[in-house]
């Protein structure tokens, strides 16, 4: 039983086609996130599941129930939204109750959901407050509160966090972690901020276009990205991407003047390609004083930049710019000549023309 | 300017550099000050001198006023015209003063500024925040309705409530005001919340709110300062209505604007001025009182529509 079952799901705005025949399905009790770049469609998909927005085709499940044309308080969902959207004239618990009251459930039950939703989320306090009188944090914290009385099936959260100062941010996250192991209710949740997403889900569907171009556990999605656009998404800094063809009947790459030894990459078959493009993160390449044939590329120090527990050194390899992450400890002067060392297990090789990993 | 990134320098030397801080302290008794208020205060002046002859005009007797000096202050204050233009005096037809009019004038202004506000606001609303099938069109077709001069439309109305039986009552007169407030009101009403955060919406819609929990629990709530702007609005337009009253209405229903008329324009004997002063004053009464009690919610209104949030 898929606890969010998504089909062919397309929305259009007029003759703008923002979701274009959308699938996705998400186990029960899972923690799913979708991750993108703002105006991907992110908050779309999740309004429609919500039911707050009219679909143009295609069909929503929750629950093995066809929702498609259910009302949002009747498909079994809580929200959060990114701007609390707490209804400013209530108190706090009037905004939690609201929707309970609605519901016209019994006075005792209502009492006991908002009390148990505040003692989880500790805003037992400002029960009596209005939003006008909280922190962000506060704020957030009540929204979510908001969406834990209605005992959902699944929880969206719109950008929660992204309203929230950085500290905030981080305390939240784990929060909503917590409450999530303590819960374990199916949760959709949608961000652009690729931290969140690696730390939160436990499958994250990264999207542009409308489209989903990855579904996968965030280990995946990080080391083994499904094309150019993912890997280059994730990442901070970027991946580094280097342009070049593959030879020897695919057990070579090559790269203006070097040839890099293809032998460890775990990947589908190479083949020769005319036009390949090879993708290293700063953490997975080394550098060293010696070169290794077919293991090491030329470069020389650029900047070096110390970030604390590690630093980025940026180098130049044929005018083109390549990072990688060392340990702090390792200094290096600018004009330093080097070698890259690159542990090709860990690398990605895409096709230049279809974008897609080799 | 205040924020630009002072190049280092030690502070008592910057400071100099620097020059003195703040505001150049204005002398009270500027060139430019004794020109600004001079002419706020010939202005003031120009508009207050009308309303002040009409105080002393109306507490004078007809003796005085014979003197001819219309700026004096009353030798001997009387109330007694006040009195007269309140109960005594005299249009054409009947000799009961304003207080007919007045409250003819409550009866048609009460309801008609509840039933616009009501119905315009629910309108507002609707094409605010249920983008319907047509909405944008109506909306257009509504605005619009606000651009036609009323004169192209007073002789069709009139046949149109003959035609339903309405017209020359209190309730015909009702029906107009509250059809000719729509246009604005729904404009008002519309622009205001469509500033209200549509998340908030969506997040009453999760909560199972539906069409009129969301109206009467989130937006109206909400949105006190502007039904008091429409409430004034209203209030005083329709108070100071003179063309439909007279249209449409029948002299023992004529609305206290109407009713002034007459009395000030009947020509039966002397002219008295103390009494029409006096008349006038007390049209002008509500709207007054309206202003002074909820100016300020006027303008938080007026800001809040203009600005977002
Ligand atoms: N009501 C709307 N009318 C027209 N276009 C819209 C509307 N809402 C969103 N869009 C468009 O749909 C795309 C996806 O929006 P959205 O789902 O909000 O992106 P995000 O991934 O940042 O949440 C954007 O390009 C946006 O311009
Ligand atoms: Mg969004």
């Amino acid at each position: 039983m898929h606890s969010v079952s998504v089909r062919d799901l397309t929305l259009n705005f007029g003759s703008v086609s923002v979701l274009k025949s959308l699938n996705l399905d998400v186990e029960e009790g899972e923690f799913i996130v979708l991750l993108g770049p703002s105006g991907c469609g992110k908050s779309t998909l999740l309004n429609c599941i919500a039911g707050l927005l009219d679909i143009s085709d295609g069909e929503i499940w929750i629950r093995d129930r066809n929702v498609t044309w259910a009302e949002p308080s009747e498909r079994g969902i809580g929200m959060v939204f990114q701007s609390y959207a707490l209804y400013p004239q209530m108190t706090v618990r009037g905004n939690l109750s609201f929707g309970l009251k609605n519901q016209k459930l019994p006075k005792a039950e209502i009492e006991k959901r908002v009390g148990r939703a505040a003692e989880i989320l500790q805003i037992g306090p400002l029960l009596d407050r209005k939003p006008g009188a909280l922190s962000g944090g506060q704020r957030q914290r009540v929204a979510i509160g908001r969406a834990l009385v209605r005992d959902a099936d699944v929880y969206l959260f719109d950008e929660p966090l992204s309203n929230l100062d950085a500290k905030l941010r981080s305390e939240l996250r784990v929060e909503i972690k917590r409450l999530h192991s303590r819960l374990n209710n199916t949760m959709v949740y949608v961000t652009h901020d690729q931290i969140e997403a690696l730390t939160l889900a436990d499958r994250i569907a990264v999207m542009r276009g409308g489209i989903i171009q990855q579904l996968d556990a965030p280990q995946v999605i990080y080391n083994r990205p499904a094309n150019l656009f993912v890997a280059g998404f994730i990442g901070s800094p970027s991946m580094n991407f280097l342009p070049g063809a593959t030879v020897d009947g695919g057990r070579s790459f090559r790269c203006g003047d070097h040839t890099l030894d293809l032998a460890g990459y775990e990947g589908g078959a190479v083949l020769d390609r005319p036009s390949a493009i090879l993708g290293l993160r700063p953490e997975h390449l080394d550098l060293r004083q010696n070169p290794e044939p077919g293991r090491s590329l030329p470069a020389v120090v650029e900047i070096d930049e110390p970030m604390g527990a590690d630093s980025l050194v940026w180098l130049k390899m044929d005018h083109r710019q390549i990072s990688v992450r060392l340990p702090v400890e390792r200094r290096l002067k600018p004009g330093m000549q080097v070698h890259v060392h690159v542990d090709m297990s860990k690398a990605s090789l895409f096709d230049a023309a279809t974008e897609q990993r080799i | 300017m205040a924020d630009r990134p002072l190049p280092a320098r030690t502070p008592a030397a910057s400071r100099l550099a620097e020059g003195p801080r703040g505001a150049r302290p204005r002398p009270t008794l500027s060139r430019r000050n004794i020109l600004l208020y001079g002419t706020l205060t010939v202005i003031a002046a120009y508009y207050l001198l009308p309303l002040y002859v009409m105080v002393v005009t109306s507490l004078k007797g007809m003796p005085e006023i014979r003197l001819g000096n219309i700026f004096a202050p009353p030798v001997e204050i009387t109330f007694q015209p006040w009195v007269k233009a309140w109960a005594q005096a005299c249009t054409g037809l009947n000799c009961d003063g304003l207080s007919r009019g007045f409250w003819n004038s409550v009866r048609i202004t009460v309801p008609s500024v509840i039933l616009s506000i009501a119905i315009a606001s629910v309108n507002g609303y609707a094409l605010a925040n249920w983008r319907f099938k047509g909405s944008e069109t109506f909306f257009t077709i509504l605005i619009f309705g606000a651009f036609i001069p009323y004169q192209v439309m007073l002789y069709p109305i009139v046949i149109l409530l003959r035609e339903i039986g309405l017209y020359g009552t209190l309730w015909g007169l009702i029906l107009v005001h509250t059809i000719f407030g729509m246009p604005i009101l729904t404009l008002l009403f519309r622009n205001y919340f469509t500033s209200v955060p549509e998340e908030l919406f969506k997040a009453a819609r999760v909560d199972g709110a539906g069409f009129w929990t969301i109206y009467f629990k989130i937006m109206v709530p909400m949105s006190l300062p502007i039904f008091v702007v429409a409430i004034i609005l209203q209030v005083t337009g329709i108070w100071n209505d003179f063309l439909f009253g007279v249209i449409y209405t029948k002299p023992d229903t004529y609305p206290m604007t109407v009713q002034l008329n007459n009395i000030v324009n009947s020509v039966q004997g002397v002219k008295e001025y103390n009494v029409n002063m006096a008349a006038t004053l007390l049209t002008g009464l509500v709207p007054l009182v309206i202003y002074f009690i909820s100016g300020k919610l006027f303008v938080r209104g007026i800001a809040a529509g203009a600005v977002k949030g």
